[in-house]
């Protein structure tokens, strides 16, 4: 590169980097394979985190699905996390909130904590946990009940309503929120397993939300839903972040550009880029996201 | 150095369609360098049979833009390019449209050079034309030369090539202005070669801008304005 061309030092000091990025680039595509020392490359941790991980590990009895990740997750920030499949992004999303207490041959090492509190602590009520960090999945799965009972079965459970007042009040602004209430809000009492796919998914949302989380996971919220649903859901998502802090796994990297601030791109178990989304879709830092996202694997 | 492949892809539909998109932008630009290589000689060599055919081919570029323009949208469209398959599909968008303006440029050149031939007169002025020509053309083929081979650093060069070019256009420009004050009579002749100089001056500014997305293909990196 000619330096004559670059006005300042700095300009200069930025095209030197961009240089050695270049070359890792090439080193890096003799091999698709991961070395077993990988850095995450990018910006993993920010100034205000809501989330923090530390040298997470996930084992499934002797394999080792999640190697050594660490990133944060911001207040209020949508985080997109996207890989091929079996990567263990949705692993690693499950361990957020401890829904893989559930699989026996599950065991999580390393640290994650939420506000500087760690989720792993034995004394840790985990429905609780689950309240404070909610989940939405990738097939919606409605309760076999009422759109009403759907939504107010969180908040019952958990105690946030002392009256029937406060119940219907809760139950609506859910729904409001969930961008649900003007289409449900005539047949309350009908079962949610009648609603369109879209609609109970974003049943599900409102449920989430009934009981106030901080954050909410959602594991391809949208990958059952057609076109139009997906758009209601990814509008939903925008206007979610302004009160919650919301991390999503997803398989449509248009859908990680649309929505999320940052992407986290995981590959063979592994942490291998964190970065702004805009940076991440017009100029990924690694080769192996580069990879990814232009659709040159297989 | 830096040789991007636009291959591999898990669609190779798509391998081809960007492939594709590659090999029509290099057949613009080349059919855009023997349009400014014919203009400048018609001018010097006063041939109003090349300066014609040279009109009468600029359409052929104008549909090549178009062809090739149509080809970016359909693969946005189809393919939603990622990362360094979307800068390339961006960059080809803009360089159709600097290459068409080179060949705008060429064809103003032949306009004068029809005009230049039709009268007797001075051929003072024709030794800058030469000159820039020569400079200019050179600059468009490294220019090209660049782009086929993804070298940023041959696109760095190049751009340098634009400071020369614009110091010996201002040079050209006095000369021509001293050709003017010595012979009043040969104002009108000479405004034609101080058109055509000027036409070169923005080709290079267009090679200029070539150069700079072919950094921001293979770097990522917009130098413009800097």
């Amino acid at each position: 590169m000619n330096e004559a061309n670059l006005a300042t030092p700095a300009a200069a000091a930025n095209a030197e980097k961009v240089e050695a990025k270049i070359e890792v680039k090439l080193d890096a595509k003799q091999n698709l394979e991961v070395a077993d020392d990988q850095v995450t490359v990018g910006q993993c941790f920010t100034d205000a985190p809501k989330m923090t991980m530390r040298n997470v590990n996930v084992f499934y009895d002797d394999k080792q699905a999640i190697h050594n990740v660490s990133i944060d997750i911001a207040q209020n920030e949508v985080i997109a996390m996207i890989g091929p499949s079996g990567c263990g992004k949705s692993t690693f999303l499950r361990s957020l909130n401890r829904m893989n207490d559930t699989v026996e041959s599950c065991r999580v090492e390393g640290e994650i904590c939420m506000d500087g509190e760690d989720l792993y602590a034995p004394k840790l009520d985990v429905v609780e946990l689950r309240a404070r960090v909610g989940m939405v999945f990738q097939k919606p799965n409605p309760f076999p009940k009422s759109i009403y009972d759907n939504v107010a079965y969180g908040p019952k459970i958990h105690g946030l309503a002392d009256t029937r007042v406060d119940l219907d009040e809760i139950v609506e602004n859910s729904l409001r929120r969930a961008s649900l209430w003007d289409e449900v809000k005539e047949r309350l009492h009908q079962s949610g397993t009648g609603l369109s796919g879209g609609q109970q998914q974003r049943l599900c949302i409102a449920r989430a939300i009934a009981v106030s989380p901080e954050v909410i996971l959602m594991d391809e919220p949208c990958s059952a839903l057609d076109p139009i649903a997906t758009a209601k859901i990814e509008e939903l998502i925008e206007e979610l972040s302004e009160n919650f802090t919301i991390a999503i796994v997803t398989h449509s990297m248009q859908q990680a550009a649309r929505v999320s601030h940052r992407t986290a791109y995981f590959h063979l178990g592994r942490l291998i880029e964190v970065n702004p989304t805009e940076q991440v879709f017009t100029m990924p830092e690694h080769e192996l996201t580069e990879a990814y996202i232009t659709g040159r694997f297989g | 150095m830096d040789k991007m492949k636009f291959e591999n892809h898990y669609m190779k539909q798509f391998d081809e369609e960007l492939e594709e998109i590659r090999t029509r932008l290099m057949e613009m630009g080349g059919k855009v360098e023997q349009q400014l290589q014919n203009a400048v000689r018609a001018v010097i060599e006063a041939d109003s049979q090349l300066a014609e055919d040279v009109i009468k081919e600029e359409q052929l570029v104008d549909n090549m833009e178009v062809d090739i323009d149509e080809a970016c949208i359909l693969i946005i469209a189809r393919r939603q390019p990622a990362a360094s398959d979307l800068r390339l599909v961006m960059m080809v968008t803009k360089a159709v449209n600097d290459l068409e303006r080179i060949g705008d440029e060429a064809k103003k050149i032949a306009n004068h050079a029809v005009i230049l031939a039709s009268e007797d007169g001075t051929s003072k002025g024709y030794t800058e034309v030469r000159h820039l020509g020569q400079s200019v053309v050179t600059m468009l083929g490294n220019a090209l030369d660049a782009f086929a081979r993804f070298d940023v650093d041959a696109a760095m060069r190049t751009i340098e090539e634009d400071n020369q070019i614009d110091l010996d256009y201002k040079t050209a420009l006095r000369e021509l202005v001293t050709y003017m004050m010595e012979d009043p009579r040969s104002i009108g002749r000479v405004l034609n070669v101080l058109w055509v100089v000027r036409s070169l001056e923005r080709i290079g500014d267009h090679a200029k801008n070539l150069c700079e997305q072919i950094v921001f293909v293979v770097k990522g990196k917009d130098i413009r304005h800097q």
